[in-house]
Parts: C-alpha cells; sequence; structure tokens
C-alpha cells in the first residue's frame, strides 16, 4: 500500500466486509448493557408485585416501622402481623459499627502498603488483604461461632459492659455471644479488603508532584500522610466506604448465624437482634405463602436502602470531589 | 512471600470448590423419574450403579432389584428435616427397592411442594390446615392423605456446669421442670434457675443463680411446633400461640437448625434450648426431665417417647390430623407426630404403586430403623390405621 503520509493506515481498521460487522457489534454491545436494565427491572417488579399485598395490609410505613414481626400460615391473604423494623435497625446498626471499625483500620492498611511498606512486604501484604476476600462467609460464619466470639468478641465486650461505659445502655451487659456486636465484628473483617482496595487505589493517585512538595517543605512522613495524601483522597476513602456499607447491607450468612435470630430489636449492642438479610434466609424454607411475601416485602425494602446508600455515596463523591480535586474513584 | 499467597489461594480455591460441591449435591439427585421411563433396564441399572458410591455389595443388589422390577416407578418427595435422616436408611435399605428422591426442605415447603403437585408426596410436622385442606381439593378434585410414618420428641437442654455440679451434689440426675417453668424461661420472666418456680420443682438441689438465656430455633420448624403446642396446651403462662415460627420474647436467642441450637446452648453459659431427642441423644447433651399431665416426672428415653402416641390411639381421628396434648403416665410430654401426605387420586398406577410399597414398608418393617435413629414407629393398632390409610392412595380415581 503506497500510501501519500508517512503514518501507514492503523492495522485496527478493517475494510470490506469485515466494516459491516460494526453495526452487528454494536447491537450486541447494546443488548448486552440493556440486558443488565432489563434484569434489574424484571427482578425489582416482580418482587415488589409478589410484595405487594404485605405492604397493602401494613402500608408502608407500618411494614417500615412496625415491631412486631408474627407470621400467619395463610395461603392466600395476609392473616399475620409484620413490621420489619427490628430487621431494618440491627442491618444498619450493626453495618455502621463495622465500617467505624473497619474505615480506619482499611485506611491504615492502605498506607503501610503504600506508602510505608518495603517493595516485597508490600506485594505479600495486598495479597494478603485480598485473600480475606476470597473466604467464604459460611467460613467466616463458622469461625466466628467457634472461635472469634468465644475468645476475643465476647471478653472485649464484656469487659466495655463491665467498665464505666455499661452505664450507657448501649454498652450495657449482658453480654451474649450471639449478639449485634459480634455480628457487626465479623462485617468489619469482611468489608476490610474492599475498602483497603479502594482507599490504596485512591492513596496511590495523590499527584506525585504534591507529595515530593511536602516533603521538600520538610513535612515528615507522617505529616505527608496526614495533611496530603489522606485529605486528598477524601473522595476515594467515601467511596470505599459505601462500597463496604453496601457489602454490610448485604451480607447474610455470616450475620444469620452470629446476630442472634430474636426477631426482636435491642438497644444494647452486646445483645441478640436480627438483621433483614439473616430473617429472610433463616424463615424462608420453612414459610407459608404469606410468609413469603413478607420476606420479599424485605427484600425490596432492602434493594431501596442501598440504592439509597449508593446514590449518597455518589453525591458526596461529587460535592467533595468538586473542590478536593479528583483522586477519587 | 508471593509464592506462598498463591498456595493459600489455591488452597482457599480447594476449600471452596468442595463446599460448593457438597453444597450442591441435593440438586445433582435430580428427578430420576424421567431416566427410568425413557431408557431400558440396563441403563436404568447403570444409572443406579454410578449414583452409588459406596459400591457395597448389599446395596448394589437393591440397585438392581429397581431395575429388575419394571412395574414400581421412582417417586419424589420434599418435606420435613426431622424425619431426613430416617427417610434416607428407609430409602436405601426398603425391599421393595423403590427409588426414591427425597428433597429435605422443610415442613413449609414440603406443603407447597405436595399441593402445586411438582412432588409425589409431602411430608410435614404439622398437619393441613382446613383452609389448605379445603384448597388442595380445588386443586386436585379429592381429598389429601395424612398418615403418620413416625413419632418425634423434643427435648430441654440446658448448659451450666454450676447447675451440674449442684445437681450431683443432690444426687438427683436431672433437673426437674415443668410447662410452666419452661414457659416462664421463654417468657424471660424466670431468669436464674433459682426462680421459686423452678425451686419447688427441685426441693433437694441448691440451684446456682447463673442468668439464663433462652435459645430458639431461628428458622421455621417442626420442633418448634411441636413444642410450642406442647406449651401452648400445657403452660398457663404461655400466651405466644404455637407454630413453626413464634414470635418469641425480646432477650431470646435463635439458632439455625438443631445444630446451630446445640452450638449456641453448647457455648452461651446459662443456655436452654430445645432440640429433637435424636439429636439430643446423638451429641450427648444434657436434657432436662419433665412433669407430666399426670404430675410423674419423666425422663426422655425411647420408652417414655413412645408411651405419648400409645397412650391416645384410641382417640386419634380417621383422618389422622390430630396433635399429641395431655399426655400422663409414663409418656414424655413433648411429643409430635411426622406426617406424609399423598393424594386420593390422581397419580399413574404405578406411581401409586410404588407409593403404597414404599410406606407399607416403611411403618411395617421399617420399624428397626425408627428405634435405631430414635424415632417412635406407629405400633400395633395404631399401625393398622396407618395402613389403612396408606391404601386410600389413588382409591378414588
Amino acid at each position: 500500500m503506497a500510501a501519500p503520509t508517512s503514518t501507514p493506515p492503523s492495522s485496527l481498521r478493517g475494510s470490506g466486509a469485515g466494516r459491516r460487522a460494526d453495526p452487528i457489534f454494536r447491537w450486541i454491545v447494546v443488548a448486552s448493557a440493556t440486558s443488565v436494565l432489563v434484569v434489574l427491572a424484571a427482578m425489582i417488579l416482580r418482587t415488589a408485585i409478589d410484595a405487594w399485598p404485605v405492604f397493602d395490609a401494613m402500608g408502608i410505613w407500618g411494614f417500615i416501622s412496625g415491631q412486631e414481626w408474627s407470621v400467619g400460615s395463610s395461603r392466600s391473604e395476609v392473616t399475620g402481623t409484620y413490621g420489619a423494623f427490628p430487621f431494618i435497625y440491627g442491618t444498619l446498626k450493626i453495618s455502621f459499627v463495622a465500617l467505624l471499625f473497619a474505615v480506619p483500620l482499611a485506611i491504615g492498611i492502605a498506607l503501610f502498603i503504600n506508602e510505608v511498606a518495603p517493595a516485597r512486604l508490600k506485594k505479600a501484604m495486598a495479597s494478603i488483604v485480598e485473600l480475606l476476600a476470597m473466604v467464604p462467609s459460611v467460613v467466616y460464619a463458622l469461625v466466628g461461632i467457634y472461635f472469634f466470639r468465644l475468645e476475643i468478641w465476647a471478653p472485649i465486650g464484656q469487659f466495655i459492659a463491665n467498665s464505666p461505659l455499661g452505664n450507657f445502655r448501649f454498652f450495657g451487659p449482658p453480654v451474649l455471644l450471639s449478639s449485634y456486636w459480634s455480628a457487626a465484628n465479623i462485617l468489619a473483617i469482611m468489608i476490610l479488603p474492599i475498602i483497603t482496595a479502594i482507599c490504596r487505589e485512591a492513596f496511590a493517585q495523590v499527584p506525585r508532584d504534591e507529595v515530593n512538595a511536602a516533603y521538600a517543605m520538610g513535612a515528615t512522613r507522617w505529616e505527608t500522610m496526614r495533611h496530603v495524601i489522606v485529605p486528598r483522597s477524601f473522595p476515594g476513602i467515601v467511596g470505599g466506604t459505601m462500597l463496604g456499607l453496601g457489602r454490610a447491607l448485604g451480607e447474610t450468612i455470616a450475620i444469620a448465624y452470629l446476630i442472634g435470630s430474636s426477631q426482636r430489636w435491642a438497644p444494647q449492642l452486646f445483645f441478640g437482634g436480627d438483621a433483614m438479610t439473616s430473617v429472610i434466609v433463616n424463615t424462608f424454607a420453612d414459610a407459608a405463602p404469606e410468609a413469603i411475601w413478607a420476606l420479599l416485602a424485605i427484600g425490596v425494602t432492602l434493594f431501596f436502602i442501598t440504592m439509597i446508600v449508593n446514590v449518597l455515596a455518589r453525591l458526596i463523591v461529587y460535592r467533595v470531589g468538586r473542590f478536593a480535586g479528583d483522586a477519587a474513584l | 512471600m508471593t509464592s506462598f499467597s498463591k498456595k493459600a489461594a489455591a488452597a482457599l480455591l480447594a476449600l471452596s470448590l468442595v463446599a460448593v460441591a457438597c453444597g450442591g449435591g441435593d440438586d445433582d439427585a435430580g428427578d430420576p423419574t424421567a431416566a427410568s421411563d425413557d431408557t431400558t433396564e440396563d441403563a436404568g441399572d447403570d444409572v443406579a450403579e454410578s449414583d452409588d458410591d459406596d459400591g457395597e455389595a448389599e446395596l448394589l443388589e437393591e440397585d438392581d432389584q429397581v431395575g429388575v422390577d419394571a412395574g414400581s416407578a421412582d417417586l419424589l418427595g420434599a418435606g420435613a428435616t426431622f424425619i431426613t435422616p430416617l427417610m434416607l436408611e428407609w430409602i436405601r435399605d426398603n425391599e421393595p427397592g423403590i427409588n426414591v428422591n427425597y428433597q429435605s426442605i422443610g415442613s413449609g415447603g414440603g406443603i407447597e411442594q405436595f399441593l402445586s403437585e411438582n412432588v409425589d408426596f409431602g411430608s410435614t410436622e404439622a398437619h393441613l390446615t382446613d383452609e389448605a385442606l379445603a384448597e388442595a381439593q380445588e386443586i386436585r378434585g379429592c381429598d389429601p392423605i395424612h398418615f403418620v410414618d413416625a413419632f418425634g420428641s423434643v427435648v430441654v437442654s440446658y448448659n451450666d456446669p454450676d447447675l451440674d455440679a449442684a445437681l450431683e451434689a443432690a444426687g438427683q440426675e436431672n433437673i426437674i421442670l415443668d410447662a410452666d417453668a419452661i414457659a416462664g424461661i421463654y417468657n424471660v420472666e424466670i431468669t436464674s434457675w433459682d426462680d421459686p418456680a423452678i425451686a419447688e420443682l427441685n426441693p433437694d438441689v441448691d440451684l446456682p443463680g447463673t442468668n439464663l438465656v433462652a435459645v430458639h430455633r431461628s428458622d421455621g420448624s417442626g420442633t418448634t411446633n411441636i413444642f410450642t403446642q406442647y406449651l401452648d396446651d400445657a403452660a398457663s403462662n404461655w400466651d405466644l400461640g404455637f407454630g413453626t415460627e413464634v414470635d418469641w420474647a425480646a432477650g431470646t436467642i435463635g439458632g439455625n437448625g438443631n445444630e446451630g441450637v446445640a452450638a449456641e446452648t453448647q457455648q452461651q453459659p446459662g443456655a436452654v434450648g430445645y432440640l429433637s431427642y435424636a439429636y439430643a441423644v446423638e451429641n450427648d447433651i444434657s436434657t432436662a426431665a419433665l412433669i407430666n399431665a399426670d404430675g410423674n416426672v419423666i425422663e426422655p428415653t425411647l420408652d417414655s417417647i413412645s408411651a405419648g402416641p400409645s397412650s391416645i390411639i384410641d382417640s386419634i381421628p380417621e383422618d389422622q390430623r390430630f396433635a399429641i396434648l395431655g399426655v400422663g403416665g409414663d409418656g414424655y410430654p413433648i411429643v409430635g407426630a411426622h406426617w406424609i401426605l399423598a393424594w386420593e387420586c390422581g397419580y399413574d398406577d404405578d406411581v401409586a404403586e410404588s407409593l403404597i410399597e414404599f410406606f407399607t414398608w416403611a411403618v411395617t418393617e421399617g420399624d428397626d430403623l425408627s428405634r435405631d435413629l430414635f424415632y417412635a414407629p406407629p405400633t400395633g393398632a395404631f399401625e393398622e390405621a396407618v395402613v389403612a390409610q396408606i391404601e386410600l392412595i389413588n382409591s378414588a380415581n
């Protein structure tokens, strides 16, 4: 091919029949993208329709704020009382307590891996943290039941409950093995990898010039981290936190085994309660049709909570990102 | 270090694959009905043999019978987890050599699958309600049949070394409880062993002041149904009703399955739980002796749990929908029946024949297997009544 220019045409550019593939390829891409939306819409619609009798009987607000969950056994109408507040409360409570532990820890790990650790340790540490994400949640559940809660969480809980903090209702005794506290702790471990990964990503994107400038100004390594890297990465940290929260809200098996499944809510941290996912997985198999509608209603509610969390996360990242720079997602 | 993490990753991957493979086991069995209808006897044989990993001669022989007996159809059933250990034994050892696929999905699921006509028989620890019965008649145009294939009982277990020591010092084997005391513990009104209500029942024991934590099933369960039905009938202070799932008092905690409740009772100091008798025996868990309707103190044993059902056999209605309440004499009071659900019409002849053969064998000759696994089988006149009920299968065709 004798091209008049010095640059030869790209080998990516096809000719003849090959170019007719474009519309087909485009169609495939559009169809793939659409299928996600269709599947999602079908799931929401289907569960919402099936759950409707319960929302209808209890009222949406009545369902969300009701404190009594007592299932009926009818196959055609709603005869029980379905108030999902204890489950919504439990899910939010353990998720936020888990974030309280996981976020600072994840930031610390990410800073260590990115800024402190020597090159060889860096890779090893990163893989080890990622390994945490590969452990199946039922394994977490078992280790939680037979080890962590006996040896670590309950003793710590007991210590807190006996300390002056125990005078606050939230930290008050008794300390049970299956409790919000145990569930929150296992969640903290489970959401640690994703938050760490995103924090590392965000820290790595802080412009090197700014970091070097801080050093040039005489800042120590720790001052640089505190005053440059972490503030600059704030949107990324928020993003990672929200993803972690999303994971926490949806976690099921480990929670079902550790939260105590009492179907009642309690203000204390060291007490048994229940969460949205765990009540679904625990009672689904033996439920009468009307109870299944109620469980689907919990599923729909959980979906909306997750959606609100995600929208909030986007908003925060967007707002903060505008003045903190773009070192974010 | 990297190679270490790779190895660890590989190990974890392997572990999770094993978990997935085990979890999928139930589904793998699939629906064998199609295979036996469409293939020759030899092919049927191959399927049966490849399913059987044990390779024991005895088993192979029986599997051969499946192929030889061309008249018997495979059966598909679903329902209570309570009966699963016994059902699996029956399926493995049954003499008619009928191939049964039993899916252990819970009583609620069993009723649902039965009424949706997805399975040949359902299995449940809570008989059909009148509403469900009426609906069933509309679905299939004939009556569903209930028949009892085994009785099981529920024991109250606890975990407290202090109490064990106190009992030993007093020379008493089990702590003695009555329905009101159990209800009190589950209502969180009785919060320690030295509560007057319990002290009154155990005058010789220097009861410790351990804080009690009531443990219940977090999943819907026939065990819960039997337990709460007993409390509802026998305890004056129980107002939570009964069912496979009830609205437990605040301050109690839940465990998933017998294993979950057992783990909870073993680990949580001061825990009091309820378990199916078979599970408690197999795991050697300390249990309470109960006071029955005649005021006798009864420990749970195979004899005492069989005595309950025998005491009410005369009053069991013809359709076999009943509850075992008010057990007196030598009977252990918390006892429940397990039912098989089948239809009076609409089966293919060979399926109906298989159903009748299999369950007749199970209740008449499978008794020893029941007792080995700590279930009480129907006996005597009641056994005859059960067989008569089984004969009704497909009778309205």
